[in-house]
């Protein structure tokens, strides 16, 4: 009895020295008879910044709605801190520590800035523990705490953004999923982005960061994959990728 | 080459146009027209006859209370899963006679009396109508969320069509089984009235309660005048106790009430004509009900979890699952609580017009969700403005322009406010999604 | 000849002689009793209803309710004209007939005329045409029938009776049309702006406006020989199998021909997309008025064959539970399907009218509606692109390869 009880401890010990936080495995998808992913396959242990950078159509967000439970996938497996999530629906994917800011932003707009917050935090139930979060989040966005009572569609997309990002922390996330956060934004923005994705991930938050601005992603990121056509082409650490002459020619503008 | 894309093209074929301005006066001259001509017929008939046309305009308030209850379904409804959910009337119609057979057959109203034989009359009657209408929303929400999870969920992923006939053949469905000899039969029944209808004329209203309900108006207005100032202000926690659930119910029902009072309870005598107009306590409690209901749905919506997942979820679908909201169930939930109004507007609708009939709910569900188009899809107030406008210009049509008319006015209504304000009165812009 | 058309077009043709000999004989041979041919006729009537609605919705994605509204109109106008006709007053005639050529004179004007502005508002166009309308029609009522009812009625007595008869049937018929025509252009103007949904609302108010005038037609309307809510009597009953043969080709032969014109391309167009159809110059608020123009005159023809084979006409028969028939039908028959539409349209009042009415035993009556909202659930359960989906025999298939529907498609957004 003890001895099982300290064999199964060390197993999870030793399980989560070694698991990745998310594994997805072998991964393929499709849009009805069109398919999206053959065969992906990657990983993102836990702490880091992973970025998967490709052209449009390449399957980034495919992926991404894959893991988020958005898209069924066909077959394949994606697990999760050793559970695997491949067909558990997106409803039950948040609570585990799972969270995904969409691209485009996609705030709730008719609703107030407080409002979209408690929304991120949808799945969680101490009150105690929100109100802790929303103060942790207004300290990361202090312009947000301005625009509190705010409905969003009258921010600013940089404002928007945040929003976004901000809504998706009150989850509480152990992985965030980030959907090209520099689209449609002004450089200096993006930069103000990337900033604060450096900041969450410093607090230990892991994040899966997917990107067409490869040059932005690649210099924040711990590793990265490039994803063209539905298939992972290339992985490797990120300074190692920026370097690759192949990466620079497709996605880092030649030179 | 410049200069050839900022000139146009000298093409002699080009017509010279001229600005439309003047034309477009003067068909808003020939509208305004026709409003000024229709203003001058109500006008007229007010300074006639001013005792009959307040009366009028009373009934009209009625009908409009109702309505909202219907609407607010309706607007609800459609504005999360985006249908028109043509079963809505018969969800009514079911609430309506769901009372009836309470009512009738099971003197349910009576409850109270069963338990405790010594209950005074007023209290029986007002814990049995509750009860009546409180089982009638039970209902009517458990047929609407069946309803919803068994025709139209299977077909969230086909053509948008294919729902739409189903929620046709669903309301056919329930209008026609109704029909049958062993459910509802097809004859008009009379309803009986959980309770008495008293009617209260000038002198059995006590001035007392006039100014009772002027007072709490002023207060509430007040109130509310206070905290627009001090929000505007700066004061953050002033918005929020300004959309107070109770200070709202204040305004509206204080507000309506004070005036339907002071109309009723005022007795004036000029020139051998006398002001004398009576309330019934059916307008009342319809009344009163209404708003309560609008104003706790409001709350439900603005304040609870689950409401403010339904606005999240009706914005925006894909995104409020990634947040982990279970759309389906806020579906459901959204379904539940339209269903349980259109219920309580069965009872109260039976209660105004006596009468129970399986096609009853398909004019007034299809007027109320004009109402709601009226005052804007997706918007509670719009829902609750437009259903009193529509109240008013059915009853008014009928009253003073031809009797007939009433519900061709009615549909007039929608193209004219469409043609206005696109999106309704209260409705806001869709987000451009290109 | 024969050799220079399309096979396609031989074998229609030849289905279609065949189609109409075969139930010619049956009707003259007595095999088909009157009971049967009214269901025909009747399906007949549906199917040129369904047809105009699809394209309007199928074709053109504007979801209309309204088509029993312009059913009732093209019906109670030509059988107003036959009925005054044969109470030997030809003012029917002259009015319908001369005020709808007035009248679309004057649209002409009226269009030329808004042609040389921009920046018109829609209200501003509709009251321009409104009142071109009512101008024409007063003209028509107060001018016309004084100065031309004599000589219409003079020359139409002087032609045999045989033939005048046919005259003034024709005349209906195209009467009807025209108006149920005119009523959908005033009235799809500003409504046709609305939008999707509160498009077929309204359309669906307008189908209850129609209906509330019917049963008030020798009230608050100057006919009292439509005798309002009691119904109308009196009739005559001209329709025959050659006129109802007649009328459905010719919906199906102009729907076809317009369709696969570049009429119909733009048509189609607008209902992919109406921001990228007039990005490539398609005008798309006068290509919605045109469909659904169209469409609603077939319903009037409709309306005016069902009218002289019944002989009696009554507003219950066109209110607005009704009106959801043709959708009903369009959508089992398969949306953008003609095929589909004719052999549904007819199937629909052979089963529901006529077996189902005949067959059940008399306490079933009532279980017929109820049974029918199930299949119709069943149906979009199992088989929501309809029973013939996109199918078309080779006559009425259109040369491009068909387009996917995508407005019909609700299409959550992706994240």
């Amino acid at each position: 009895m003890w001895l099982r009880l300290i064999w199964a401890v060390r197993l999870w010990k030793s399980g989560r020295e070694i698991m990745a936080l998310l594994e997805v495995k072998d991964l393929y998808v499709s849009y009805g008879a069109i398919r999206a992913l053959h065969g992906v396959s990657f990983h993102v242990d836990r702490g880091e910044v992973v970025t998967l950078i490709g052209a449009n159509g390449a399957g980034k967000s495919t992926t991404l709605r894959t893991i988020s439970g958005l898209q069924p996938a066909d077959s394949g497996s994606i697990v999760y801190d050793g559970v695997d999530i491949t067909r558990t629906p997106a409803s039950n994917i948040v609570p585990l520590g799972i969270i995904q800011v969409p691209e485009g932003r996609r705030i709730f707009a008719p609703l107030t800035v407080r409002e979209n917050l408690e929304m991120g935090a949808f799945t969680r139930k101490d009150k105690r523990e929100i109100a802790e979060s929303m103060e942790h989040v207004f300290q990361l966005f202090p312009r947000l705490k301005e625009r509190v009572e705010q409905t969003g569609g009258t921010l600013s997309g940089g404002e928007q953004q945040m929003l976004a990002v901000a809504r998706a922390l009150m989850a509480k996330p152990k992985l965030l999923l980030m959907d090209e956060p520099s689209m449609g934004l002004a450089p200096i923005l993006v930069e103000e982005i990337f900033d604060i994705i450096q900041e969450i991930n410093r607090e230990g938050v892991t994040v899966l960061l997917v990107e067409q601005n490869a040059h932005m992603a690649l210099s924040i990121a711990n590793r990265g994959y490039v994803l063209e056509t539905g298939t992972i082409e290339l992985e490797g650490e990120a300074q190692v990728l920026a370097d690759n002459p192949r990466v620079r020619e497709a996605y880092l503008g030649g030179g | 080459m410049a200069q050839t894309f900022s000139r146009p093209a000298k093409n002699g074929a080009m017509m010279q146009r001229h600005n439309g301005m003047l034309l477009n006066r003067f068909s808003q001259g020939f509208f305004i027209l026709l409003g000024l001509f229709v203003v001058y017929v109500l006008g007229r008939a007010f300074l006639q006859n001013p005792k009959v046309f307040v009366e009028q305009v009373l009934n009209g308030l009625q009908l409009g209370f109702i309505y909202a209850l219907i609407a607010l379904g309706y607007t609800m409804i459609y504005g999360i899963v985006k249908l028109i959910n043509f079963a809505h009337g018969d969800v009514f119609m079911v609430g309506a006679f769901t009372s009836f057979y309470a009512v009738a057959t099971l003197q349910l109203h009576r409850w109270p009396t069963w338990l405790f034989p010594g209950v005074s009359e007023g209290l029986m009657i007002l814990i049995g109508t509750v009860t009546v209408i409180l089982t009638a929303m039970l209902f009517s929400a458990t047929l609407a969320v069946v309803i919803e999870r068994f025709a139209y969920k299977p077909l969230r992923s086909k053509p948008r069509i294919a729902a739409l006939i189903t929620a046709i053949g669903v309301s056919f469905f329930v209008e026609y089984f109704g029909a049958l000899p062993f459910a509802f039969t097809n004859n008009y029944i009379t309803y009986p009235r959980p309770f008495e209808v008293n009617v209260y004329s000038g002198e059995m209203i006590s001035p007392l309660l006039v100014v009772g309900a002027w007072v709490l108006f002023v207060i509430s207005l007040l109130l509310s005048g206070w905290f627009t100032w001090t929000s505007r202000h700066g004061n953050v926690q002033a918005q929020t106790w300004k959309r107070h659930p109770l200070l709202q119910f204040g305004l509206l029902f204080f507000g309506f009430m004070a005036v339907v009072l002071t109309l009723t309870g005022v007795k004036i005598e000029t020139g051998g004509k006398v002001w004398d107009l009576s309330v019934s306590n059916v307008m009342l409690i319809i009344m009163g009900a209404s708003i309560l209901l609008q104003t706790l749905l409001q709350y439900v919506v603005s304040h609870t979890r689950i409401g403010k997942a339904m606005r999240a979820a009706a914005y925006d679908k894909a995104v409020a699952r990634l947040m982990g909201i279970n759309v389906d169930g806020v579906i459901t939930a959204t379904f539940a609580l339209g269903g349980g109004l259109a219920g309580a507007a069965g009872v109260l609708y039976a209660t105004a017009f006596k009468q129970v009939h399986h096609l009853m709910g398909i004019i007034p569900g299809l007027k109320a969700f004009v109402a709601a188009v009226v005052g804007g899809i997706g918007s509670i107030p719009g829902a609750f403005v437009g259903s009193l406008i529509m109240g008013q210009t059915e009853v008014l049509a009928a009253g003073f322009i031809s009797t007939p008319m009433r519900d061709a006015v009615a549909f007039s209504l929608l193209i004219v406010v469409l043609l206005v304000w696109p999106q309704g009165i209260f409705g806001e812009p869709p987000a451009e999604k290109v | 000849m024969l050799r220079r058309m399309r096979k396609s077009t031989v074998y229609f043709i030849a289905g279609g002689l065949i189609i109409f000999v075969v139930i010619q004989l049956l009707l003259s041979l007595g095999i088909l009793n009157n009971y049967w041919r009214g269901i025909i006729f009747w399906g007949a009537a549906i199917s040129m209803v369904a047809l105009g609605l699809n394209l309007i919705y199928g074709f053109n994605g504007q979801f209309s309710l309204g088509q029993y509204g312009f059913y009732a109109i093209g019906a109670y106008a030509s059988a107003d004209i036959t009925y005054r006709w044969v109470h030997s007053d030809p003012s029917g005639i002259v009015v319908v007939l001369f005020g709808s050529l007035l009248t679309l004179g004057l649209y002409v004007a009226v269009t030329a005329f808004l042609r040389r502005f921009y920046g018109v508002t829609v209200m501003a166009r509709f009251t321009f045409y409104i009142l071109a309308t009512i101008l024409a029609f007063a003209i028509a009522v107060a001018g016309l029938v004084p100065l031309l009812g004599p000589a219409v009625n003079s020359i139409l007595q002087v032609l045999p009776a045989a033939i005048s008869r046919q005259i003034v049937f024709f005349v209906a018929l195209l009467g009807g049309a025209c108006l149920a025509g005119i009523a959908s252009f005033l009235f799809g103007i500003p409504v046709l702006e609305l939008g999707s949904d509160y498009f077929g609302i309204a359309t669906l108010g307008f189908t209850i406006i129609v209906k509330v005038l019917l049963d008030n037609t020798d009230t608050i309307l100057p006919f009292p020989e439509m005798k309002g809510a009691r119904g109308m009597i009196g009739i005559p009953q001209w329709t025959t199998w050659p006129w109802v043969f007649a009328s459905l080709l010719l919906v199906i032969l102009v729907m076809r021909n317009v369709l696969h014109s570049s009429v119909g391309r733009a048509i189609v167009s607008v209902r992919e997309d109406e921001r990228a159809a007039e990005l490539v110059g398609i005008d798309a608020a006068t290509t919605k008025v045109l469909a659904f123009v169209l469409g609603s005159v077939f319903a009037g023809l409709a309306g005016g064959i069902r009218a002289h084979d019944l002989a009696f006409l009554h507003p219950q028969s066109f209110n607005f539970i009704q009106s959801f028939n043709p959708l009903i039908i369009v959508v089992f028959g398969g949306l953008s399907s003609m095929t589909g539409t004719i052999i549904t349209g007819f199937f629909w009042i052979f089963l529901l009218e006529g077996l189902l009415r005949l067959y059940l035993p008399e306490g079933f009556e009532t279980w017929r509606l109820v049974v029918y909202p199930l299949v119709l659930l069943v149906m979009m359960l199992l088989r929501p692109e309809g029973l013939f989906g996109r199918y078309e025999i080779p006559f009425l298939r259109r040369v491009l390869p068909p387009l996917p529907t995508k407005t019909v498609e609700i299409q959550e957004e992706a994240v």
